[in-house]
């Protein structure tokens, strides 16, 4: 439009909005909850999802973790019928074995046992983790007492032990815990330090899935003690009988040197394996993998809540397209009188379309602070995790804008070709 | 009579067509209107008074005939061409104000420069004066709803002088008003009149009429009757 400043005709719009402050509040409410929704609905996914992710980043992306699974009945049933004992999982030859795999920075062995742990009247059942001493570099933890056992420890099968603080609170809770004794199973260790965990619990060593959920009561002892003082094999009592075990390795991690490297690795880490073990009693878990997988579902899942979110903003476009109309047939009179002062016919479709731009934009702003505050309602009350991310608040904003476009060019159209002289004679 | 042609219409007709019927609104009109005269329109009601209003004001296109206003044939003008001429020549006055609720006196008065892009901080002097001229100076920034009819209809003539038009066209101005305020409104018209502007009402009451210059009479679409009154006998009646 010619010469007219942009400003003065958004002036102009906000002022007959303004006119009709209750009406235009109604107005916008639509695209107020479509903004809103969008920006809600997303954060609530996003939080969601990166909840997961993060547990799955904790387990490590250049890791890959190997864990001893029991094969399925038959195949690893021993020649022996009388005494059934399960031989199975991952052996400490298969350290060296994938040690020399390309790309393998580290590797880290683990043995869990399940058994009661006891200092002075306290017993606990705990998870009795058999490690070696780098546990600590690649696993989240964090000492607060002691160190973790070294080398030396590990090497002369020393009977140390590491606990978890709250498993320390738990045996020694009057006196202080390091250098206290505590007995595993049959076996006295002494204990040399406490450390934290840091990671989330589905993340931390368990000794697979057949054996139930993990604890919250570590100990961490050296590798070579465990073998050596508590062995391999492990009874489990069941009604009308026992099932015995021997299992050196519960979990063996690998890690890379490089993320890229870890995914091509896989099959070469399962054909250094199978010409070892002849049944299949471990399973590979790629943490990258994982994540990928996460994303993929996080980004369907965005895809749908962000569709029904856009429904609702197409609704409130077509809400404010519906005002629109009435108050062009509401203003035909005035619509004559500014024809008739000299407005064109672009002019008049200048207006009117501001005037719904301005609805729009308007109820997108409002929507965009409901959509970020609403998140944080829903953090706080219903404790679930929330990200609002600008992508989404840019998203919702600008489908608000649009809708203000599309749905106003109708109305303004409609005003414009009015005739003026019929416009005028308009009571 | 000397002074020259403001407005000139040849065997002007409007036809509106009615789908199967077609039905003769003005029949040929041939009409000159001088500058700085007051000229009353007058008429029953189907006579095409309504029909020649809108279109000496530009609002409609007749179908055949030509209309010169100034130097310019308007007669054919496109939609916006026509936008560009209302608001650049020609000042309204309609008998029900229309003024724009939402915006002020003194806006109100600004509307047919905002349309050629003048901006009001640019214009602000010259409404002002406009509004002092018809005795609002006090109350520019009030809205129409605040005022009286007269007041009203005061600010509606200060708009259509604010573009200095070649005429300033009155569609039964005091047609709602009581007979005192009608008066002033009339007063206020022919100081108008006297100050040289061009000045075209349309109007039933016959006291109108009555102190015009040029009185023209239409029938059935035709000019029934034309008087012209010698310009200063106007200014002394």
């Amino acid at each position: 439009m010619k010469g007219i400043s942009l400003l003065r005709v958004v002036q102009l719009g906000i002022k007959s909005l303004l006119l009709h402050k209750m009406r235009s509040v109604l107005t916008m409410l639509g695209i107020i909850f479509g903004v809103c929704s969008v920006i809600a609905m997303l954060a609530i996914g996003e939080g969601a999802s990166h909840e997961a992710q993060e547990a799955i980043r904790k387990l490590g992306s250049r890791n890959v973790i190997l864990r001893s699974v029991k094969p399925p009945k038959g195949q690893g049933a021993s020649d022996n019928k009388r005494i059934y004992t399960a031989n199975y999982g991952l052996k400490l030859a298969d350290i060296d074995r994938l040690a020399i795999l390309p790309g393998v920075a580290h590797t880290l062995a683990k043995r869990i046992y399940r058994m009661q742990v006891r200092a002075g009247r306290e017993a606990v059942p705990c998870q009795v983790v058999a490690t070696q001493p780098h546990h600590p570099r690649l696993s989240q933890m964090q000492m607060i007492e002691g160190q973790f056992f070294n080398a030396m420890d590990s090497k002369h099968r020393r009977n140390v032990c590491v606990l978890t603080d709250s498993l320390a609170a738990k045996l020694f809770p009057i006196s202080n815990a390091l250098d206290g004794q505590v007995k595993i199973g049959k076996v006295v260790f002494t204990v040399i330090g406490i450390l934290r965990e840091t990671a989330a619990a589905d993340s931390r060593p368990g000794a697979g899935a057949a054996e139930g959920e993990s604890l919250d009561a570590n100990v961490y002892i050296p590798l070579t003690s465990g073998h050596a003082r508590l062995g391999i094999k492990t009874r489990e009592l069941f009604a009308g009988g026992y099932n015995r075990e021997r299992v050196e390795l519960h979990e063996l991690t690998l890690q890379f040197t490089d993320v890229d490297q870890v995914e091509a690795a896989v099959p070469g880490i399962r054909s250094a394996l199978d010409r070892f073990h002849d049944k299949p009693d471990y399973e590979v878990i790629v943490p990258l993998e994982l994540l990928r997988q996460a994303e993929r579902t996080k980004r369907i899942f965005n895809i749908v809540l962000g569709s029904i979110a856009g429904i609702s903003l197409l609704v409130g476009g077509i809400g404010i397209m519906n005002i629109m109309l009435a108050t062009v047939t509401e203003r035909t009179r005035e619509i004559g009188v500014r024809r008739a002062l000299g407005a064109r016919r672009r002019q008049i479709i200048t207006q009117f379309l501001l005037e719904t731009i301005v609805l729009a934009i308007g109820g997108g702003l409002v929507g965009v602070a409901l959509g970020v505050g609403l998140p944080v309602v829903v953090e706080r009350f219903a404790e679930m995790k929330t990200i609002v991310t600008l992508p989404a608040v840019l998203l919702a904003f600008g489908i608000s804008a649009l809708v203000g476009v599309i749905f106003g060019v109708y109305p303004a159209r409609r005003a414009a070709d009015l005739d003026p002289i019929e416009a005028l004679r308009h009571t | 009579m000397s002074e020259k042609n403001i407005i000139r219409l040849e065997r002007l007709t409007k036809t509106y067509d009615m789908g199967e019927v077609k039905v003769p609104a003005l029949r040929g009109l041939d009409l000159d209107i001088t500058e700085g005269s007051h000229v009353a329109i007058m008429g029953a009601s189907g006579s095409g008074k309504s029909t020649l209003l809108n279109i000496l004001g530009c609002l409609d296109r007749p179908t055949n005939g030509r209309y010169f206003l100034g130097d310019t044939d308007v007669s054919q003008m496109d939609d916006d061409a026509l936008s560009t001429v209302r608001g650049q020549r020609i000042g309204f006055v309609f008998q029900s104000y229309n003024l724009i609720d939402q915006l002020t006196v003194l806006e109100n008065i600004h509307v047919p420069l905002f349309y050629q892009g003048r901006d009001l901080t640019d214009e602000y002097d010259h409404c002002l004066e406009l509004a002092c001229l018809v005795g609002l100076g006090d109350r520019i920034d009030h809205r129409p709803k605040q005022l009286s009819g007269g007041q009203q209809q005061r600010v509606a003539i200060a708009r259509a002088m604010v573009n200095s038009p070649l005429m300033i066209l009155a569609d039964e101005p005091t047609g709602n008003l009581d007979s005192s305020t009608e008066a002033e409104i009339l007063d206020l018209f022919e100081d108008l009149h006297r100050q040289g502007k061009t000045i075209i009402t349309v109007t039933h009451g016959e006291h109108v009429a009555e102190r015009s210059s040029h009185v023209v009479r239409l029938k059935d679409g035709l000019i029934d009757q034309e008087t012209r009154a010698p310009r200063s006998a106007a200014a002394v009646s």
